[in-house]
């Protein structure tokens, strides 16, 4: 079958989402951004496509009559173990790397023995990582790896006295490369298969169903690329759009009484008004400070040891939200300390860093041409529960009640309004094709 | 680009645009010259400049605004800006006077590598920007010369009244003529100035004929980035000479041979051969990164086929002409009608105008940093513009002559989000 | 007794100008059924419009009371803060108890404001002022005179009282008399700063740009013999300084405190101009506008917003610090104040030249933190008294 794919090149994080010939989503793909773009697109849409191939699997389970709850069970269980089939590769990739690193530089054996160790364990782990009922902090490898591999090696080098710094640049230069070399994906027919012989019930109807949803031909039929700000986005000029258009439509496709879309990123803050089709009509972006975006927040976390996402949850707490007129990033850490040594409650000085930013935005809106029926809030800081409840007051007492809408896939609204474009390319050139 | 294209453009350049760099060269050699040949200067502003007047006292007049765009274009104004801040110059406040203020420092070299004169004179027009006043406040204390207060009144009503121009023709009468005189040792002589308005008016005429031409399809003008190239001669020293006269007669020749030809406009990178979207300006340019800027409403087939900032020395096009038979009453009236000298509500009039006449597809707003006579106020403009034309605006934000505020990868993103904008609205594509 | 009663009355003046929906003044026009006319900061004949029946209402902001949410839309970053905040009032209706609004010739922002507000409140009288930047009778006076006839009968045309000569003397000797009592409290702040201080003086003088001029020569003359009887105010070991550049956005009352706590007696100032920019009483013989016109153009306050021709910019600062005794200077300039910070460096080089110390910092009306500003002047302060000791 053929599909089109739309991949938004994030500041953090790189987003692909497919697109069948009916246009209806088929998979959605997420990972790191990194250095080397055209690889972390190639992740992304990989991603996405696995994800596809899940959602075909699903459907041959359901010709096969498998009732819900047991295709559920299968299909979590068959993921989990796809993704630790993909995780030992990550490994193997890692070590391959290391290796290069410990023969060419100046390590000693006791170091070597200590990555070795390490590697090891953490192959060992693997099983246990994405055992039945178990959870993760993140599916990006870097995290995943990351994170381990210093525990590990951070106990090592404590008692072996070796220099922990030094272990830990080893993995920096590594994970690097891994990143940004063209990884083997390895065919999902593979890992798949694999994933089924450690399913505790392998049952006829499961192997037959993944033959199917294997068998399926993917044909790329069109792409089109997005990105906030990117001198050179891996794509074609003319498979290229504005991520503002791609925003404003992938918004009106998942809310198609989308009038008015507020994205909160990382660097940056976007106001979008569209039309009943989903057409941009005005747009504004904040001006070149990054005052009130989602790296702020990042700040104030850090400020705070403490997570992203723990600050919304905190805010909600406070009773007596401070006023806090500055939302500079630069001063935020000041700011903040002040508050602090005053004696100011933590939740209160939360809120009311929150509503700053809610602030900035609200501006943006108004830039923008004000908030029309319906809302629909996207980006990193529409999951902050701190927020959206500051916006939504914000909006209710300046422009009257408006229907809020929040994906919980919202991270992916600039790809699917990259995919559409694709789609609407190639209707054009092969107007039989698309439904 | 490859520099082969680079070559290209070059050759492409009119020969209006080689005779408007030789008068700008002579003039400047002519300034670098004072000291042997004993001819004195007056510095003065773009907005409302008395030019005609300047000259008929024989006198050359220096425009420090064009000094400093012209450092920028040089890659000098980072370093002039710098000094100017060490010194105690507030960074936020307008990068053209810390330029020339830097510039000074640096020992007053002008465009063409050679020392710019002492001023003999300080004529401050005070028209249009509030910060032109401070600016000169700040020269007098670095040149023992003598200075001369022109107030022009804002047309806060949007109208030129009586006592306005009654104003402005007595301060011409009694400051700026006896200062003039004082200056250059000569007197006033008003036949001299008629001639000089008649010349005034006739190059006043070519201008707005080459500007007004960018009405047509193809536009064979870039009436902003193209524009300012076309006002240099008129809006700085060389209103009301001959030059003036033979170089627009020259220039609107081109541009009507040009119209005949159906060819658009002539940009860095050679002739611009698909019109893709036409834009309405407001808002002077960036200069530091002038070329760069225009490069990325070239590449995506955007020209300007009307622009604000080409009337920040006179609005020609609604209709003024400098008035032999009435010499200074004309000189007042051009004064107090230069766009930075307009109200909001004029202004917003303006650009709907311009929108409509010159069937635009959008406007296209370049906030500056550093003018707020120009930038206070630009966002309402816009959303009064999109409400009245339907139009869609864009908004981008840089600086006159500091880098530190201009940000390309920022500004292209905008850009080409408009650029998307206006083509996608105008195909009216259901998703 | 006496504390309580200068406490009461600084505490309402405090509210009064802050009541963002002007109470006071629709209560006025109820009561009065004359026409409410806002003003900006620095400087409005103010004697024309009470002599036309009209109640002059300084609007200088939103201070640190009022959140932006519409304004900011109206502003790049790069401009102040008084201009979003002055247009938030007006869309929040906050404004609409006033028949109309002048925008005073200040800077480029305030002149732009000017024509938004005739595009946003089409209904409302809205006037910039032109003031002349050329001084002789002859030529600026001729043009400013023209510029009051023209407000005066733009006000009659909007309902008010028709110019009136002898109503324009009576109210003039009005303001003369607000005026010379302002006067009156910064000498007594220079002579006794532990009496008059700042931060009361300044919500008086704030207040005074909205109470009915009869009512503001009442609380300001009761203020004054109040703090003249109050025995509990007695000197402290504090640094001496002007404080110059906030002429048009108003400090919020915070920074103040901050700067008196921080160890300053400010003895003089640049607030609330509007009180003290005729610097004599204006004369109540001949012809009452050019009267007017003449103080303007020959008895009024220096300022940055006011052309200085001959390189004699900062002289009239340094004089100031003579005349209040002062130690030293604060420039103390709006964030992207124009007319304030292209003034700055000229400033610095006539204290410099004289000798004064001097330091600057920047602020926003809505300001809430003031540790960075409470550190320098803290320091700078003590190291004034430092210097004076040896």
């Amino acid at each position: 079958m053929k599909y089109c794919v739309g991949i938004d090149l994030g500041s953090t994080t790189t987003k692909a989402v497919v697109l069948g010939e009916d246009g209806r989503v088929l998979g959605r793909g997420i990972t790191n951004s990194r250095s080397n773009y055209e690889i972390a697109c190639g992740v992304a849409v990989s991603e996405a496509l696995i994800s596809a191939r899940f959602g075909l699997l699903e459907e041959a389970l359901e010709r096969e009559h498998v009732d819900a709850d047991r295709r559920h069970a299968q299909l979590e269980g068959l993921e989990r173990g796809f993704r630790e089939q993909q995780y030992r590769g990550d490994l193997g990739e890692l070590r391959r790397v290391m290796e290069g690193y410990l023969a060419a530089g100046d390590y000693g054996a006791e170091e070597r023995k200590a990555v070795d160790e390490t590697l090891a364990v953490m192959l060992e782990e693997s099983a246990r990582l994405y055992g039945e009922g178990s959870s993760r902090k993140s599916d990006f490898f870097r995290d995943l790896a990351g994170s381990r591999y210093l525990d590990l090696v951070g106990a090592f080098a404590r008692e072996r006295g070796l220099s922990y710094d030094k272990l830990v640049g080893l993995y920096d230069k590594a994970i690097l490369d891994v990143e940004n070399t063209e990884a083997d994906q390895g065919s999902f027919a593979a890992r798949i298969r694999a994933a089924l012989t450690v399913l505790p019930e392998p049952d006829a109807a499961l192997t037959r169903a993944i033959e199917r949803a294997t068998a399926v031909e993917l044909a790329k039929a069109g792409s089109v690329g997005t990105g906030y700000g990117r001198a050179t986005l891996p794509f074609a000029k003319e498979e290229i759009r504005s991520e503002i258009l791609c925003h404003g439509l992938g918004a009106h496709a998942m809310f198609p009484g989308t009038r008015t879309v507020l994205d909160i990123g990382g660097q940056d803050t976007k106001a979008i008004q569209v039309d009943e089709n989903g057409i941009v009509t005005s747009f504004q972006m904040n001006d070149r400070c990054a005052a009130g975006c989602g790296r702020y927040l990042g700040y104030i976390a850090d400020e705070m040891n403490m997570g992203l996402h723990e600050l919304g949850p905190m805010a909600c707490e406070s009773k007596r939200p401070v006023k806090i007129n500055s939302t500079c990033t630069v001063f935020a850490g000041a700011e903040l300390r002040e508050r602090l040594s005053l004696g100011e409650k933590r939740e209160d000085i939360l809120a009311g860093l929150h509503r700053a930013i809610i602030l900035r935005a609200m501006s943006l809106l108004a830039r923008s041409g004000g908030v029309h029926d319906e809302f629909t809030f996207t980006g990193g800081v529409a999951k902050n529960p701190a927020a959206t409840g500051a916006l939504a007051t914000l909006i209710e007492e300046n422009y009257g009640r408006r229907t809020l809408n929040i994906s919980p896939d919202s991270i992916y609204t600039g790809a699917l309004g990259a995919a559409m474009f694709a789609r609407r390319e190639w209707s054009r050139k092969e107007p039989v094709g698309a439904a | 680009m490859t520099p082969k294209t680079r070559d290209a453009a070059t050759a492409q350049k009119d020969d209006s645009q080689l005779r408007q760099k030789e008068m700008i060269a002579a003039h400047y050699s002519r300034l670098a010259r004072t000291h042997e040949t004993g001819e004195r200067s007056v510095y003065t502003f773009v907005p409302g400049n008395l030019t005609e007047l300047i000259r008929n006292f024989d006198l050359l007049p220096v425009l420090p605004e064009i000094n400093a765009l012209q450092s920028a274009m040089r890659g000098k104004s980072k370093e002039y800006i710098a000094a100017a801040e060490r010194e105690g110059h507030s960074e936020d406040v307008c990068t053209y006077v810390k330029c020339d203020v830097g510039m000074k420092r640096a020992g007053n070299v002008g465009p063409t590598g050679e020392r710019l004169p002492d001023p003999d004179l300080l004529l401050l027009s005070y028209t249009g920007c509030f910060t032109f006043m401070k600016w000169f406040e700040i020269l007098k204390r670095e040149y023992d010369c003598p200075v001369t207060m022109l107030h022009v009144p804002y047309q806060g009503e949007g109208e030129i009244t009586k006592s306005m121009r009654d104003y402005v023709v007595e301060q011409i009468k009694k400051k700026v003529i006896p200062a003039l005189e004082k200056a250059s040792g000569k007197k006033y002589d008003e036949d001299k100035l008629k001639e000089q308005l008649r010349r005034s008016a006739q190059a006043e005429d070519d201008l707005v004929a080459v500007l007004e031409s960018a009405k047509h399809k193809p536009s064979p003008i870039d009436a902003y980035f193209g524009g300012v190239y076309y006002i240099g001669p008129i809006f700085t020293a060389f209103r009301g000479t001959q030059d003036a006269v033979d170089y627009y007669r020259l220039l609107r020749a081109e541009t009507e041979e040009a119209v005949r030809a159906g060819r658009g406009p002539i940009t860095p990178s050679g002739e611009l051969k698909e019109e893709k979207y036409r834009l309405v300006v407001e808002g002077p340019p960036n200069w530091t990164n002038f070329r760069q800027f225009w490069e990325m409403f070239v590449d995506e087939g955007a020209v300007c086929v009307a622009s604000t900032y080409t009337k920040v020395g006179g609005v020609y096009d609604a209709g003024f002409r400098h008035d032999p038979d009435r010499p200074l009453e004309s000189l007042a009236e051009y004064c107090l009608g230069c766009y930075t000298n307009l109200n909001l509500p004029s202004r917003v009039e303006m650009l709907e105008r311009y929108v409509r006449e010159y069937q635009a597809d959008g406007l296209l707003i370049n906030s500056i940093k550093s003018c707020n006579s120009f930038s206070a106020g630009q966002l309402m403009i816009l959303r009064e513009i999109e409400e009245r034309t339907g139009v869609p605006g864009g908004f981008v934000e840089s600086d006159l002559v500091d880098p530190r505020y201009f940000s390309g990868a920022n500004i292209k993103n905008r850009l080409e989000s408009y650029f998307q904008m206006i083509e996608q609205k105008r195909q009216g594509v259901t998703a | 007794m006496t504390s309580q009663s200068i406490a009461a009355l600084v505490e309402s003046a405090n509210q009064l100008y802050r009541d963002y929906d002007f109470t006071s003044v629709k209560e006025w026009k109820a009561r009065t059924g004359g026409l409410a006319i806002g003003f900006m900061p620095i400087y409005v004949p103010r004697e024309l419009l009470h002599a036309q029946g009209c109640l002059p209402v300084g609007v200088m902001g939103g201070g640190d009371d009022l959140e932006i949410i519409r304004g900011d839309a109206y502003y790049q970053s790069y401009i102040c803060h008084i201009p979003r905040s002055t247009i938030e009032l007006g869309l929040g209706g906050k404004l609409d108890c006033l028949d109309g609004m002048l925008f005073p010739a200040i800077c480029d922002v305030i002149r732009n404001l000017s024509g938004m507000w005739k595009l946003e409140f089409p209904g409302k009288l809205s006037r910039y002022l032109d003031v002349p930047q050329d001084f002789e009778d002859d030529m600026g006076g001729v043009f400013y005179r023209a510029e009051l006839e023209e407000l005066s009968a733009d006000l009659a045309r909007r309902g008010a009282r028709p110019y009136d000569a002898e109503a324009l003397r009576t109210s003039i000797a009005v303001y003369n008399r607000l005026s010379a009592l302002v006067r009156e409290l910064y000498q007594l702040r220079r002579d006794e700063p532990w009496l008059v201080p700042t931060a009361e003086l300044y919500c008086l003088l704030r207040a005074a740009t909205i109470w009915p001029v009869e009512d503001a020569i009442l609380h300001l003359e009761t203020y004054r013999d109040l703090v003249r009887a109050d025995a509990s105010r007695q000197p402290m070991d504090q640094a001496r300084v002007i404080l110059a550049g906030s002429f048009c956005e108003q400090p919020p009352l915070g920074l103040i405190k901050t700067l008196e706590r921080s160890g300053c007696y400010i003895v003089d100032d640049d607030f609330v101009q509007v009180h003290r920019w005729l610097v004599q009483p204006v004369s109540t013989a001949g012809d009452p506008l050019d009267a007017l016109v003449s103080a303007f153009l020959h008895h009024a306050m220096d300022s940055p917003t006011r052309y200085c021709g001959e390189a004699t910019k900062g002289v009239e600062l340094v004089q100031r610090v003579a005349a209040a005794a002062a130690e030293g200077v604060l420039l103390c300039a709006p964030s992207f104040c124009d007319p304030a910070l292209l003034d700055q460096p000229m400033a610095v080089d006539a204290l410099e030249a004289a000798g004064v110390p001097w330091t600057a910092f920047k602020y926003a009306e809505n300001n809430g933190q003031f540790q960075v500003i409470r550190e320098q002047a803290g320091t700078f302060a003590d190291s004034i008294k430092l210097w004076s000791g040896v």
